[in-house]
């Protein structure tokens, strides 16, 4: 046996240092396949989009009132179905503001603590039940408890969707701004309360416009979920472009669009096929513009503390 | 400055405004709770009316049958054998994929331009709409890549769709194991890799499952890329077994095979117009929500435990 | 142990009173049957290592325990002259907190702009008036030797002053309230030393209106700002007595200690 000398015991053993490096680079490659991800989604929708736009122009698509691809004579508007996208996504969003903005300010300054460890669960729950769940609760018990108080209601409207996509979304909006709320030092509310402040006064008057661009970026981010929102549309909105602003007629959006075209046999390659791609794409852009402007301002007011 | 005479006297007008305002305080907790209430019972009502409506359905026959035209025959057999194998190959792509990500991104790597991209594609993704991951594998997976309409290409979709989630649940556990720890394995003359695989991997693998569970969760509810990759929805078979009698004994057929879903069966009965066929979907959605919410619950009942344990 | 001769300074008039005045952190005793007098329109200040306890007293005298739960008082601060226990269950801590304001230790302007900040105690009690509420700002902001550094840009963001200006509008914003006592909990720990400086001269001058609570650990600001001081040491109260006499000629041997700085 060959005696070891102390600069052979203390080398670097060969072996184990090329393991090393060679499990590093698994890794970074399991990281590195999120930027591969993005990287995809964006270039097979820009892929298919271009082959779309050689059949149509940009400016009939931007501009055109008309959604009709399966017809005749063809029409390649997007406006109807990004009406309809907007249409469901605001009244999710006049419901989910208010009752998660509510939420988010009792289980951050009221609730006892036992209130808040029982309930939070349930919400997330909430948020966890499947969309096509949702999209049943929406057809068969939201529309016809509507329309009860509103007998013209149709049975596909976008009124009931949009109100269940709400629902759907207010743990979201009331946990990310419940988190902008306790990310507010509790030294500034002991200045509130020293002053003789009541807890409502803390809350409206300290804690919220504290936290102000955190709850944005709850209600922005809220937004961009709504926005790609499919199976509830797709089953209680009815599938029939429409351009309209008004929540209690039947209306296509872009997801359900989609949904609609993938269930039929569309041959690929076909301009219905491409179209599909044209108006994800418009998707994307829409979510990420959202997704963009919401991560903006929710690190602008991490700066404040 | 107040003099002793009208400090009392304030004190009393402070007295009344107080009682004013505590009643506002009051108020707002009968609509804060009302509110939270709302959440909750809107949970229960739904839950009750699913189960209300597919009662009836809810049956052994109703695991063991196939799809089928006239309502009370059908079953969701297909569907949730389908279920089952989406599942699997969506947990085998994710969870070492996302775990390894995690890894790299929270031991190893610097701190420069390309992680800072990766960080942001990360949560990117996130908040990437799921029908866009559809369209992504419709695209790429269907027809680039030519892998059909199949479990493996609905488990990819899947598991690319819930990676981001098991990604910062990961990184959010390993977070919590403390420098000490670390420092005392590379002390003992560990690589980072043994310090990683020895300690701190074994420490968070409790908030790695909870992480995996509630993405395993969301995607067996997923319904919008699925439908978009064209997933059939009736599908009256059952995809090859996976073990066979002959040598080699395993068979990878099953991948290539087409399938359903529970949730593409749900959405199937709830666009038919017969009542019948409501009935079915029902049912159907009660045992996707059980699936769903017993995920869900164990996952809160372990991360409840890892926070009761945790020493550092 | 000895109760701390409080006898001798009963002459002057009292502003509120400590008797046997516990604390608990849930099962943890905080202050051990703690009782001094607090002298109307003088300062009195509370000297100790960290951990005695001086800021769990302050933070008695307006309720500030309330805010969390598990907290529990034992024994009686009454404040005169309505000679009502303001730590009674009974009384309501936000109406010992609009008479009792309090400046951190730590200044923690609101997100709002300077006036906002000095507006917000009357706002929340209900004033509205525009022209009264500007008249008390700018009383308030005078009060605290602010007004000349800040009156041009009263509509701007708080966070914007330096850390001593904040102090100061902190010390404002307590002011505005027409407040009977005025706690200070380590107001100078986080400024530099002329800001301080600054803090310590509006402190005595304060005094000619208001009654003033004042934690320190700092024996020299002690000795420059109050007229009593009182040492206590693990929750107990060992001497209370004239400012003056007790640095010169301290009574109790662990005060002694302390004061030259042999402590421990």
């Amino acid at each position: 046996m060959k005696t070891q000398t102390a600069s052979t015991r203390f080398a670097r053993n060969p072996w184990v240092h090329r393991r090393e490096k060679l499990i590093e680079a698994v890794l970074f490659l399991a990281a590195f396949s999120a930027v591969a991800i993005t990287l995809a989604i964006v270039v097979i929708l820009f892929y298919e989009s271009l082959a779309f736009f050689e059949h149509v122009s940009i400016f009939e698509f931007l501009t055109s009132t008309q959604w009709s691809p399966l017809f005749e004579n063809p029409q390649y508007g997007i406006l109807p179905l990004v009406a309809g996208t907007l249409v469901t996504s605001a009244v999710a969003l006049l419901v989910a503001i208010p009752l998660g903005s509510i939420i988010a300010i009792y289980l951050s300054e009221f609730a006892p603590h036992k209130v808040r460890e029982v309930v939070k669960p349930f919400l997330e729950l909430l948020a966890s039940v499947p969309t096509v769940v949702y999209g049943y609760f929406a057809l068969l018990v939201v529309t016809p408890l509507l329309q009860t108080l509103m007998p013209d209601l149709p049975g596909f409207n976008m009124l009931g969707p949009g109100i269940v996509i709400g629902i759907m979304i207010v743990p979201y909006v009331s946990s990310l701004s419940e988190d902008a709320m306790r990310a507010v030092p509790m030294s500034l509310r002991e200045g509130s309360y020293a002053m003789g402040a009541t807890r409502f006064q803390t809350a409206v008057r300290v804690v919220t416009p504290a936290a102000i661009s955190g709850i944005i970026a709850a209600y922005i981010l809220g937004m961009s979920r709504a926005i790609g929102e499919t199976m509830v549309v797709a089953i209680a909105a009815g599938q029939q472009p429409n351009f309209t602003f008004d929540p209690t007629e039947a209306a296509a959006t872009i997801t359900a669009y989609i949904v609609q075209v993938a269930l039929g046999d569309l041959p690929h390659g076909s301009i219905g096929y491409q179209s599909i791609f044209a108006a994800g794409l418009v998707l994307f852009l829409m979510t990420l513009a959202f997704n963009v402007l919401g991560h903006m301002v929710r690190t602008r007011y991490r700066e404040l503390y | 400055m107040p003099d002793n005479l009208s400090a009392s006297h304030k004190a009393a007008s402070i007295r009344s405004r107080i009682r004013r305002l505590k009643f506002n305080d009051y108020v707002f907790s009968l609509v804060g709770l009302v509110c939270m209430m709302l959440g909750v019972v809107t949970l229960l009502a739904l839950f009750t009316d699913l189960l209300l409506d597919g009662m009836e359905r809810l049956n052994y026959e109703f695991f063991t049958s196939f799809p089928s035209r006239r309502a009370e025959h059908a079953g969701i057999l297909s569907a949730w054998v389908g279920t089952m194998l989406v599942m699997l190959v969506t947990a085998l792509v994710a969870v070492p994929m996302g775990v390894a990500a995690a890894i790299y991104l929270e031991e190893y790597a610097p701190s420069n331009l390309l992680t800072a991209i990766i960080e942001i594609n990360v949560s990117n993704l996130a908040g990437v709409p799921s029908i866009i991951y559809g369209l992504l594998a419709l695209g790429l997976f269907v027809y680039q890549l030519g892998l059909g309409q199949s479990i493996l290409t609905a488990g990819l979709t899947l598991g690319l769709l819930i990676l981001p989630i098991v990604i910062v649940a990961t990184r959010e556990s390993l977070r919590t194991i403390p420098r000490e720890i670390r420092e005392a394995a590379y002390a003992l003359g560990a690589t980072r890799w043994q310090m990683i695989y020895d300690h701190v991997l074994p420490y968070s693998r409790g908030g790695i499952l909870t992480g995996v569970i509630i993405g395993m969760s969301r995607a067996i509810g997923e319904t919008a890329p699925i439908i978009t990759i064209g997933a059939l929805t009736f599908i009256a078979f059952l995809p090859p077994p996976p073990f066979t009698p002959e040598a080699p004994y395993v068979s990878f057929e099953w991948l290539f095979a087409p399938f359903t879903v529970l949730p593409i069966q749900m959405f199937n009965w709830v666009s038919r117009p017969e009542e019948a066929f409501l009935i079915n979907a029902a049912a159907t959605g009660v045992v996707i929500i059980v699936m769903t919410l017993a995920m869900n619950a164990l996952a809160i009942f372990l991360r409840y435990r890892i926070r009761k344990n945790i020493k550092w | 142990m000895p109760t701390p001769n409080t006898q001798e300074h009963t002459a002057a008039p009292l502003k509120a009173e400590v008797k046997n005045l516990s604390f608990y952190y849930g099962k943890v005793q905080a202050l051990k049957d703690v009782s001094m007098p607090i002298t109307e329109k003088q300062v009195t200040a509370l000297i100790g290592p960290s951990g005695c306890g001086k800021s769990t007293f302050l933070r008695c005298f307006n309720r500030m325990h309330d805010l969390y739960p598990g907290n529990r008082y034992e024994g009686e601060i009454v404040l005169h002259p309505d000679n009502i226990n303001i730590i009674a269950r009974q009384v309501d801590p936000m109406e010992v907190r609009m008479r009792i304001s309090m400046v951190f230790q730590k200044p923690n302007p609101f997100p709002k702009s300077i006036y906002e900040n000095v507006a917000y105690g009357l706002r929340v009690r209900g004033m509205r008036n525009k022209h009264e509420l500007d008249e008390k700002v700018e009383e308030a902001l005078r009060g605290a030797a602010l007004w000349s550094e800040v009156k041009d840009r009263l509509k701007h963001l708080a966070f914007n002053l330096s850390g001593g200006q904040q102090q100061r509008l902190c010390i404002a914003r307590a002011l505005a309230i027409d407040p009977e006592i005025v706690l200070f909990d380590e107001p100078t720990s986080a400024l530099d030393p002329i800001a301080t400086g600054s803090i310590e001269a509006l402190i005595t001058e304060l005094k000619e209106k208001v009654t003033i609570l004042i934690v320190t650990h700092n024996m020299q600001q002690a000795a420059r700002v109050s007229d009593y001081t009182a040492f206590m040491y693990l929750g107990d109260l060992i001497e209370f007595g004239d400012t003056d006499k007790m640095f010169i000629n301290p009574k109790r041997k662990e005060t002694e200690d302390y004061i030259t700085g042999r402590f421990g």
